[in-house]
């Protein structure tokens, strides 16, 4: 009986959670303008996003491509600039350490407004003027803290005197880096570059203040504006399904290894 | 010595932090106390506190935060703790099914949750905005107390059955207070990004209740730069109250996979 209830809860949870996007798949294949009237069934939405032949706006590739982007460099540099900094923090002491983890909080803290005020601040203030490089160098200011926070367990697991043992049998420190400390942190920064990505990619309030006047759009901003406007481009239904079913494929992969490598380990 | 310390490795962090994290706090401070002219003055933000307007909007995004971390907790701490029992729920799977929607831009889910409010005849106000906030912030309350509770040592809960507690007394008693670390997180991930949001308060409500974070927005939009530095510097006084609350909270879980 309890436990019809438990499931009865989760369930309903779900439901819920999933509600707009089963919502927004369905009227995926309806070619009506405004989300939620059928117009009977139609793929035309679909080829209309992959010929990138838009009924509306054919900017949403664009940002799409921008989103994308954006996010691939800005987590490439918040892993390099997150490892190299994780390393130095696990290697201080004392105050200094406690002050570099505790400026590390204050984006990861900080609600996306308030990082993203700042930092428009930052570049009127230094009269940058902003578009792309503003939008990167802000991204891998709120992704960087979540890198660090990654790599760092990696460090304290790992056995110190393994690096020592490379540079007393004659590894030069770069070969001590590579062949020792870089595998040993590599699921680390593995799940610290997801990290950011996922977050560059999700980012609505910092893009917003720092993308300038240069109509930089990335797909949060062009939603927004597209909603403001009053009305989304239909389109948008068929590429939430799909980056859905791709998110869905890939969380699928990856926990069916996982489960895999788990059951290998306990042999 | 034969290397470089590499304590020294964090340098290049430093810098770049004190230039994109310190330099623009300060700048909001700086701001704040500014006229156009680039005077000192005390004016912005003795504006805010005679602003009808913007105070009746703070105390509603205050009001609506409160509510909707409350909310969250009422809902998310009984579902994670039947995610994190081995009776109740066997598969990993159900776990990422609930982190799985944080992946789908979050501005498009608050349209289509507004959007199916509105074609089954509900009016846009506070009541779907509430429900829009906790539709958006459950995953990251679930996801931390899950997370304390699924590492959570069971023995303890048993040891107090044993001593002839209830059931229910054992986990008001200790269930309770040993997650309490993932209770705070889960604060601190709900209550501040509801009172600054401000694209998903617009569009639940049709315009109808402004939140700080929109007045903030519309501030700095409009060129009026300095009452929306002293705006946010208000809310970053808020941040610091609020953290002060939570102490230092174990470390943030890295990779939500």
């Amino acid at each position: 009986m309890k436990k019809i209830f438990a499931k009865i809860y989760i369930w309903l949870i779900l439901v819920i959670l999933y509600a707009p996007l089963v919502f927004i798949a369905i009227f995926s294949f309806t070619e009506s303008k405004v989300l939620g009237s059928w117009e009977g069934f139609s793929t035309s939405l679909y080829r209309n996003l992959l010929t990138g032949q838009m009924q509306g706006n054919a900017s949403l590739l664009a940002a799409v491509k921008n989103t994308l982007l954006i996010a691939i460099i800005a987590a490439l540099f918040s892993t390099l600039l997150g490892t190299v900094a994780a390393i130095g923090i696990h290697n201080l002491k004392g105050r200094r350490k406690k002050a570099m983890t505790f400026l590390n909080n204050i984006p990861m803290i900080n609600p996306d407004i308030i990082t993203g005020v700042s930092l428009f601040l930052l570049f009127v203030f230094l009269h940058v003027s902003q578009g792309y490089t503003s939008v990167i160098l802000a991204h891998i200011t709120f992704c960087t803290p979540y890198v660090v926070l990654s790599v760092m367990p990696k460090l304290q697991q790992m056995n110190p005197n393994i690096y020592e043992a490379a540079l007393d049998l004659g590894a030069t420190p770069g070969v001590a880096l590579r062949k020792v400390l870089i595998p040993e942190l590599k699921p680390g920064m593995i799940s610290g570059f997801i990290l950011a990505f996922t977050m560059s990619l999700d980012d609505f309030a910092v893009t917003f203040f720092t993308r300038g006047t240069i109509g930089l759009e990335t797909l949060s901003t062009y939603i927004y504006t597209d909603a403001r406007k009053g009305g989304l481009t239909p389109e948008l239904r068929p590429l939430m399904t799909l980056i859905f079913l791709i998110i869905l494929v890939l969380l699928i992969v990856i926990n069916v290894r996982q489960a895999r490598m788990n059951d290998k380990k306990a042999l | 010595m034969r290397t470089i310390k590499r304590s020294s490795w964090s340098i290049p962090y430093l810098i770049f932090m004190i230039l994109f994290v310190v330099l623009p706090l300060l700048l909001i401070v700086i701001y704040a106390f500014q006229d156009n002219g680039g005077g000192f003055t005390f004016g912005n933000i003795t504006k805010f506190f005679t602003d009808k307007d913007a105070l009746s909007t703070f105390a509603v995004s205050i009001e609506v935060a409160i509510e909707t971390t409350a909310l969250c907790i009422l809902i998310g701490y009984p579902a994670a703790w039947l995610l994190a029992n081995k009776k109740y729920n066997r598969s990993a799977v159900t776990i990422v099914l609930f982190i799985l929607p944080m992946w789908i831009n979050a501005l498009m889910r608050t349209l289509a949750t507004a959007q199916l409010f509105t074609m089954f005849g509900v009016n846009l106000g506070k009541g779907t905005l509430l429900f829009g906030m906790v539709y958006d912030y459950l995953p990251f309350m679930i996801y931390p107390i899950y997370n304390i509770l699924a590492k959570m040592d069971k023995s303890y809960a048993e040891a107090a059955e044993d001593l002839g507690a209830t059931p229910w007394r054992a986990f008001w008693k200790v269930t309770v207070p040993l997650s309490m670390p993932g209770v705070t997180s889960g604060i601190l991930m709900v209550f501040m990004p509801t009172v600054s949001t401000f694209a998903i308060s617009e569009f639940l409500t049709n315009n109808k209740i402004k939140l700080f974070g929109t007045i903030i927005q519309e501030n700095i939009n409009s060129s009026m730069w300095n009452y929306g530095a002293a705006l946010a510097f208000i809310m970053l006084i808020i941040i610091g109250i609020t953290s002060l609350f939570s102490k230092e909270d174990e470390q943030v879980e890295g990779g939500l996979i």
